[in-house]
């Protein structure tokens, strides 16, 4: 259990839960051993501190970085780790300001907190926002420490600053050949303060931003080391299971057989909670069997209750739903008259796409532990990937201040969007019921089949397209209405009148000269708990999109890939990027084509320009006894800038796969209110023996810095479902393909 | 009833029908062996039973009791499965890595019956689930062991 050691090590020993304004005192005194650099700047009050502003001004270093008397580092960082390899970026850009080998940090997702608001103001994990929104403020705290370091030296050996060089950990006086480790220096320095001005390294200097940097936690997690939140533990800990009414809006009524289940092995209690009951026990086996022993009669909620889920709803019926709600809708983009265009088009193409109810499907179940302290503060273990918005409401089911919440945040078991508030989709506030219920810690995990019930969904969604031809047959004119509800509105709020980016993405803000275009959203409030699912809106979007293209290429008789070269003349950057990867994969060849096993194949291409980068995707595929078996996959990605190459291809290959998995597999069905699929085996996700090749460029263009770990996924969709197009000469419209039936090829 | 894992004998206090999964995690305390899905189908929870890669979760306790488990912990002991580990670092496998120990496991394994596999037998044994999509750098790692 050497993993847990330092979790839970006695309270004296974590810095990170000291409170926020915290002096250096308190810190020397806590951190035993850890010379903790960095003292609170004059004046600034953290919790005041308006932090959009505060990213600007000087950081406060030491809320973020402890150097160690062996000159390591602790690195608190404001990004959980997901598997994205955001610890080790953040540990790249700190070393390579403060000059110090990115293997020397440890990363922790830090605590609540002012400091910690780095994305916009707000902070949270998500968006692909990380490495772009904190890529200045991570430099600046790597560069003010190195600062203080070296005036710290200076004192010491007493000579000018200037006479001062650093080399990775320690600093180096020329003339005299002497030198200092970091380790050294820390106590000093922390009785420095932040300087206003720092310079930061010049690009070309660069040793480690932009290098394949190994991931820090490759072998903690080859090991079985590393420690999520469903591996927490704490002292006189119990452990819960619940079982959730089948229907979101039933609550639990009578127990048949309620005897029979306290009597079962390990049991400690039964609870009714809302929409659902639970049973704690010494093991977790022990509280699963009891708690599914239960029976339980589930009664109808009170008429008008929030978010009820209507009995008679299926996935089938939802899809009538939003194919038969009219526009126009809420104008997300216009350009030009595409109304008018389409009139006096010489050929028009219409078509409706749709994309399924999808789960997270990451392999950690979610879990939550919660402790209640004596002194009135409660502590939470929880996969999250925003800890201030899970204090507030952690706060708000405890029944007590924010302040007294104290959220640690383990690495997550894979997220993909899965850990954002969602209510009712959340066990924290079980987890905080129970343990005070008992008395108690409580450990409780949702089984998979508890998941797949309480899951926040990626919406269904429906496009209508028309486009408008000229007597070239190139697209003049394009319509699209985008129809459902997007989970940005649904948990950020809702502004009258303005179309849902998280419902549009990707079918607006396309690169292409189609010179007369209408996109809306049409809401359509959806019944089931809805989130935000690795790339969003992006992740059916770019598929509607791009699969239309070919299909408006087509009816023109153009070369997909030659149509999209063309309208996109005009933009230096996407056209780099379409013949990357058009070079990539050795040519473009649309096909079909034999290959050299003898099997038919053919390729299709797409472009996305999703969370600030641009990618450009080709996939080649076969049908093998009527299923589509996708051989390679080629991508080109231009992040604008990158920090660590090798995370980012993957990245990009954790894209393609969950990319691919959806297009081919993945359709949450529901059916009289409920989720009809409660494990893999129902749900089934990519398996190895359907993984394609994948073969990766980044483009560095030089543009301000995108996101990394989603973008890679949007363009798989359609890049697959255009080859698949080619092949068969069958449409896709619709996902997944396993629903589809293809003939021998 | 009596358990040997990772070379030691643990007294076990529980019902014989208690997945193997369960009493690693929660009687004994070690976390390193997943839980995913409870029915067998992604592998998360994959030990070594008389070195044979075994679903702990689905795997009844009673079944093995005197058998050799072998679980993640005790992974780098074994020539074999230092090189495995040492390979999924080359190869930078791991994401999330929540899915990982069960594929070190399952590796372990395959390596340790067939030191030199071909990609049939590579994709035979390498069959759990990774959401993260890390199949292409397991089956590399997989591959540089076979040929080091
Ligand atoms: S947890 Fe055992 S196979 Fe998934
Ligand atoms: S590394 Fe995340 S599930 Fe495999």
């Amino acid at each position: 259990m050497n993993s847990m050691t330092h979790e839970f090590a006695p309270a004296g020993e974590l810095p990170e839960d000291r409170p926020v304004n915290l002096s250096r005192r308190d810190v020397l005194g806590a951190a035993l051993g850890a010379l903790v650099l960095g003292v609170a700047l004059p004046g600034a009050d953290a919790k005041a501190q308006n932090t959009a502003a505060a990213a600007k001004s000087a950081p406060r270093v030491s809320a973020f970085l402890e150097i160690r008397t062996d000159s390591t580092a602790l690195l608190r960082s404001p990004f959980v780790e997901g598997g994205q390899g955001v610890a080790t970026a953040m540990a790249q850009i700190v070393g390579e300001e403060l000059d110090m080998d990115p293997a020397r940090f440890t990363v922790e997702c830090a605590p609540p907190g002012a400091d910690y608001q780095v994305v916009g103001g707000r902070r949270f994990t998500g968006g692909s926002f990380s490495v772009r929104s904190s890529y200045d403020t991570m430099r600046r705290v790597g560069a003010s420490a190195r600062q203080m370091l070296l005036q710290a030296a200076a004192s010491r050996l007493k000579v000018p600053v200037a006479s001062l060089t650093t080399e990775p950990g320690r600093v180096r006086h020329a003339a005299t050949g002497r030198t200092l480790d970091y380790g050294a220096l820390a106590a000093d320095a922390a009785a420095l303060s932040v300087p206003e001005n720092v310079t930061l390294r010049a690009d070309k200097d660069f040793r480690w931003i932009g290098k394949p940097v190994a991931r820090l936690d490759a072998r903690d997690k080859s090991t079985g080391k590393a420690a999520y939140a469903i591996d927490m533990q704490v002292d006189g800990m119990l452990r819960a299971a619940v079982q959730h009414a089948p229907r979101l809006d039933l609550e639990p009524g009578a127990f048949a057989n309620e005897a029979e289940v306290k009597a079962m092995p390990g049991v400690h209690s039964i609870h009714r909670l809302p929409g659902a009951v639970a049973v704690v026990a010494d093991r977790w086996w022990h509280a699963r069997r009891a708690v599914e022993t239960l029976q339980v009669t589930w009664t109808d909620a009170a008429p008008g209750t929030r978010r009820a889920m209507p009995s008679d709803f299926s996935s089938e019926g939802r899809k009538a739903q939003l194919a038969a709600a009219p526009g126009p809708g809420i104008a997300a983009e216009t350009v030009g008259d595409a109304a008018a265009t389409l009139k006096g088009a010489a050929k028009i193409v219409t078509a409706t796409y749709d994309a399924p109810y999808l789960a997270h499907g990451q392999l950690e179940p979610p879990s939550a532990l919660a402790r209640w302290n004596e002194d009135g503060t409660l502590d939470l273990w929880v996969p999250n990937q925003a800890p201030e918005m899970f204090q507030t409401l952690a706060a708000k089911a405890a029944g007590i201040p924010p302040e007294k919440v104290k959220i640690h945040s383990p690495m997550l078991g894979g997220f993909f969007g899965r850990h954002f508030i969602y209510e009712t989709a959340n066990p924290f506030p079980q987890a905080i019921q129970l343990s005070r219920a008992v008395g108690r810690p409580v450990k409780l995990i949702w089984s998979r089949e508890e998941e797949f019930l309480r899951d926040a969904l990626r919406p269904m969604g429906f496009v209508r397209f028309r486009a408008g031809l000229d007597a070239n047959g190139l697209p003049v004119a394009l319509e699209a209405e985008a129809v459902g509800e997007g989970p940005r509105d649904r948990w950020f709020g809702r502004k009258p009148d303005a179309a849902d980016g998280s419902a549009v993405e990707g079918i607006s803000g396309k690169p292409y000269a189609i010179n007369n275009r209408r996109v809306a959203h049409v809401l359509v409030d959806d019944p089931a708990i809805i989130g935000f699912w690795r790339s969003v809106g992006h992740s059916m979007n770019d598929f509607f999109y791009e699969t239309f293209f070919d299909e408006v290429a087509d009816a023109g008789q153009q070369d997909p890939y030659d149509l999209r070269l063309r309208l996109l003349a005009d933009k230096p950057r996407h056209k780099t990027l379409l013949q990357a990867v058009g070079e990539l994969s050795g040519g473009w060849k649309r096909g079909p084509f034999t290959a050299p096993d003898g099997s038919k194949r053919a390729r299709g291409v797409a472009m996305a320009s999703p969370f600030g980068s641009e990618v450009a995707t080709i996939a080649e595929v076969s049908l093998r006894g009527g299923a589509v078996t996708v051989h390679d996959v080629w991508v080109a990605i231009d992040p604008g800038r990158i920090v660590n190459p090798g995370i980012i291809e993957a990245q990009v290959n954790s894209a393609v796969a969950l990319g691919l998995s959806s297009a081919l597999l993945e359709e949450v069905v529901y059916a009289k209110g409920v989720p009809q699929a409660r494990n893999f085996d129902g749900y089934p996700i990519l398996p190895p023996d359907r993984m394609p090749r994948v073969h990766v460029r980044i483009v560095e263009s030089g543009a301000p810095m995108g996101g990394i770990g989603e973008p890679g996924l949007p363009g798989v969709p359609p890049a697959v479902a255009n080859a698949v197009a080619a092949l068969t000469g069958q449409r896709i419209r619709s996902l997944p393909l396993s629903k589809m039936k293809f003939g021998a090829s | 009833m009596d358990v040997i894992i990772n070379g030691k004998t643990h007294q076990v206090q529980t019902e014989d029908d208690t997945p193997l999964l369960w009493v690693i995690r929660d009687e004994l305390g070690m976390t390193g062996t997943k839980y995913g899905c409870g029915i067998a189908q992604c592998g998360a929870c994959t030990v070594l039973i008389d070195g044979q890669a075994t679903r702990s979760c689905v795997t009844p306790v009673g079944s093995v009791a005197g058998q050799a488990i072998t679980t993640i912990e005790a992974v780098t002991d074994d020539a074999v499965g230092r090189r495995v580990v040492d390979a999924w670092v080359a190869n930078q496998v791991p994401q999330c890595g929540y899915c990982q120990s069960g594929q070190v496991l399952a590796a372990t394994a395959l390596l340790k019956q067939n030191s030199k596999p071909n990609e049939q037998d590579i994709a035979a044994a390498m069959v759990n689930l990774c959401r993260c999509g890390t199949y292409n750098a397991i089956a590399a790692a997989v591959r540089q062991v076979a040929q080091g």
